[in-house]
């Protein structure tokens, strides 16, 4: 342990993997004494656990109907209630991680890179394209994000894939406008010069120069807008435009509970303090990862 | 052979004209320092002539090959260049190592690990600092990784823009030793371009003063040296920077 | 001299790392009276930092302590901001590096002296214009009245110096600490504003604490010189004496700058182990 420690934090490594390795180390580091941030990744840790392994944790089966164990408030037997249709509110919940979780990695892998490469192209070319560019993401950006993913389910249809590419669809432009002020930064910086001199194609400078100095960044607001991105998918599923009966994901279960918010409240209250937990988790762990990533603190050393 | 030659150079940014009717040659081997003070359009020149300041009208040759305007791929071969300040010269996320190979992989040589390990040596950096990131180097040794990544394609022509400006005095001997070395070493030819006239005097054999984007003196170094210059800014600049050093005789 | 202006004894600076606290400053004493003092050395030698310590600039977390740190009798260390605010400016002034960041954009030029002035005195409004006029002629602006009017982007590099100068100078304080005034100007201007700063210490008869990196820009304006190197100061000699200097350190730095008519083919390069340096 000792000296793979010391391997990782060697002054001089002697291979490009060391290097990578040993920064890696280190920021995993100094994000776990900020407590917040564990407290964060501890609960993004947990969420991926308990989807992996749903079918081992909970104890009933997320579909299963029980009519006689109807609305039954929380007891040793079913930890968090059952809902009107006898179901286990509790392994609902947490297969409904596994919604949840699909949901946010698939936005983040769709939108993120999208809004990366357009923000970072419009940035270094300037010009019309800039302006062509960033016009488009204009205009989705002044159209409210939920109303437009509205648009864009009822348009697709309702379901869990569409209510996905809704989101994505309003997330990027957000990404773009980060990524097009950083490039602006650093587009007439010696570094990048000197790669243009060296002859590097445009593509070569954006891919990788100029998005490598990106990514901190877009990692930070990613994390952050994980919290907004779960509230509007369990939105699409609370008017019923996202996931459908009988998938347990959270917004629809709370939109199945409301009408018995006063005498069950258990039946959205469960999944309700899910979306919390897991909204709080990712803000904590995006404001750990900007202390730790943020360019001006990261190059102190 | 001439290694650079200037025909009546005029560059612009946009509306605003920052040379004008700049003629220049430069011998092949010859190190040649362009002085002058802040706004003179000094660096403008290095800039267009390494293909970064593309407005301009007049002519860059080369090796007597004209030149494009944009960055040129055969002009990229035998004409590198130094920045000026260490710390913005080096991209910030990438080991030395990532640095140095990069000009290497954009034009498909091989045998990278081999060349970044002997350019090391040869800027005097000990292969310990290969797999460091820059925020790890200090400032000289920053430079000494800039001018390695300069030479990594085995040009002919360095453009020095204020090399050692950002540096302290004990470190800027380090370094303007290191780049006499190398230009004797590998028969490079130097344009330098500077405020301080010491510096071109240790390192160069020729200068031109230039004010207001214009040429207004050309001389040797031994002008430089006894202060036989005959433009009234030209001696206004030695006078400011001190003339024959009168405090230090050691 | 009876009594110094400035009186530092065992100054400390010390900042926090992961690695414990490191001391920037390591245990320095000088004096200045009503004289021009120069402060040499290399970057991180701590020479800004002894510079700021007198003004009590230095935040937290960084630490400073002294066994004394007078000015004209006054405990710096126990002042409060408060106290301290009536002698910065008033007293002590300090011109730093590059007057682009140190002016207020926008506010005008004439406006912005005569601030430094209505902050410390209580004068009519046609006396602090005629004051601000005058210094302004001080510090060798022609055109006094119009330059009085103009916004900072729109003075050059060495006028905006010279404007920070009459700003720093308008309340009459008796120590000027000016922390490389000149670094960030041109050759030619770097003499003018160096001449000004030195006519107006001579003719008031203030002091003057010169920080620079640069030896001989130092030897040619001071009287004494105190050279810095990591964190302490390695050598103290008169200026007109620099050439003379003993300590390896000072006569490495002198070696190790060409010459405008020099003649050696190599630099000789500062042999840090010489003396246990870094």
């Amino acid at each position: 342990m000792a000296s793979a420690r010391a391997w990782l934090l060697a002054d001089s490594p002697t291979s490009r993997l060391q290097a990578n390795l040993g920064r890696l180390y280190r920021i995993t580091g100094m994000l776990l004494r900020n407590p917040l941030a564990a407290v964060g990744a501890a609960i993004v840790l947990a969420l991926v656990l308990t989807a992996i392994f749903a079918p081992w944790i909970a104890p009933y089966s997320p579909v299963g109907q029980s009519l006689q164990d109807r609305l039954l408030p929380p007891s040793a037997e079913h930890l968090m209630g059952t809902d009107e249709l006898g179901r286990d509110i509790y392994s609902r919940v947490i297969y409904g991680s596994q919604i949840t979780l699909t949901i946010v990695l698939l936005v983040a892998v769709i939108a993120a890179p999208v809004g990366l490469v357009i923000g970072a192209i419009a940035g270094y070319f300037g010009g019309w394209i800039d302006r062509a560019l960033m016009g488009i993401t204009d205009i989705f950006l002044s159209m409210p994000k939920l109303i437009l993913a509205l648009a864009f389910v009822a348009a697709l249809g309702p379901g869990i894939n569409n209510a996905i590419i809704a989101i994505a669809i309003t997330a990027w432009p957000a990404y773009a406008r980060i990524s097009r002020a950083e490039t602006l930064t650093f587009r007439n910086s010696e570094f990048i010069d000197a790669v243009r001199l060296q002859g590097g194609s445009p593509a070569r400078i954006i891919v990788r120069h100029v998005l490598p100095l990106c990514t901190s960044s877009m990692i930070i607001r990613v994390t952050l807008d994980m919290a907004g991105i779960i509230l509007t998918a369990a939105g699409l599923g609370f008017i019923g435009l996202g996931a459908q009966p009988p998938l347990p994901e959270w917004g629809a279960m709370i939109s199945r509970g409301r009408t018995f918010i006063l005498d069950q409240w258990w039946v959205a209250t469960m999944p309700g303090f899910a979306i919390i937990l897991v909204s709080l988790g990712f803000c904590f762990l995006g404001d750990g990862l900007r202390d730790v990533l943020d360019p001006k603190q990261g190059d102190k050393g | 052979m001439s290694a650079i030659t200037l025909k009546d150079l005029a560059i612009s940014y946009g509306d605003t004209q920052i040379t004008e009717g700049v003629s220049l040659e430069i011998a092949e081997g010859e190190s040649f320092a362009l002085v002058g003070e802040s706004g003179s359009g000094k660096t403008t020149v290095l800039r267009a002539i390494a293909g970064l300041a593309p407005e301009w009208t007049g002519s860059i040759s080369v090796f007597d090959t004209p030149r494009s305007h944009g960055i040129d791929n055969a002009v990229v071969r035998t004409c590198q260049m130094v920045f000026q300040d260490p710390y913005g010269s080096i991209h910030p996320r990438k080991t030395i190592d990532a640095t140095l190979a990069e000009p290497l992989a954009i034009h498909g040589i091989g045998d990278r690990g081999n060349r970044v390990e002997a350019m090391l040596e040869a800027v005097g950096l000990d292969r310990r600092f290969r797999f460091r990131y820059p925020h790890q180097l200090s400032g000289g040794q920053r430079q000494r990784v800039a001018i390695a990544r300069a030479l990594m394609l085995e040009p002919r022509i360095l453009l020095l823009d204020e090399p050692t400006s950002a540096l302290d005095v004990s470190i800027q001997a380090e370094i303007l030793n290191l780049l006499k070395r190398l230009r004797r070493e590998q028969n490079l030819t130097y344009l330098m371009v500077t405020h301080n006239l010491p510096v071109v005097s240790f390192m160069c054999d020729r200068l031109a003063v230039m004010r207001h984007g214009r040429i207004v003196e050309t001389a040797t170094v031994e002008m430089l040296k006894t202060g036989a210059f005959k433009d009234p800014y030209s001696r206004e600049l030695f006078a400011a920077s001190g003339g024959p050093t009168p405090v230090l005789a050691s | 001299m009876s009594r110094p202006l400035l009186d530092v004894q065992n100054l400390r600076v010390s900042f926090p790392t992961p690695h414990g606290r490191v001391e920037v400053v390591k245990g320095i004493s000088f004096t200045v009276g009503r004289e021009r003092l120069g402060i040499v050395g290399e970057s991180g030698s701590g020479k800004s930092m002894t510079g700021r310590s007198v003004l009590k600039l230095i935040r937290a977390p960084g630490r400073v302590t002294a066994d004394r740190l007078d000015f004209d009798g006054i405990d710096i260390l126990s002042r409060s901001e408060k106290q301290m605010r009536a002698i910065r400016g008033a007293r002590i002034s300090m011109v730093m590096q590059d007057p682009k960041f140190s002016l207020n954009p926008v506010i005008t030029v004439g406006d912005q002296i005569a601030e430094a002035l209505k902050f410390h005195t209580r004068l009519p409004g046609s006396e602090i214009r005629a004051r601000v006029l005058s210094m302004l002629e001080a510090v060798r602006i022609n055109d006094p009245g119009r330059v009085a009017g103009l916004y900072p982007h729109e003075v050059s590099g060495g006028m905006g110096q010279r404007i920070m100068i009459a700003m720093m100078l308008i309340p009459e304080p008796d120590l000027l600490i000016a922390d490389e005034p000149t670094s960030a100007l041109d050759v030619s201007v770097q003499a003018q504003v160096l001449d000004i700063i030195d006519d107006l210490i001579r003719s008031k008869g203030m002091g003057l604490m010169l920080i620079s990196h640069d030896l001989n820009l130092v030897a040619r304006y001071c009287d004494r010189i105190v050279v810095m190197n990591a964190g302490e100061i390695v050598e103290t000699c008169v200026a007109s004496e620099l050439h003379n200097a003993t300590h390896p350190y000072t006569r490495g730095l002198l070696a190790a700058m060409p010459t405008i008519d020099e003649s050696r083919e190599e630099l000789p390069v500062l042999d840090r182990a010489s003396w246990g340096g870094t």
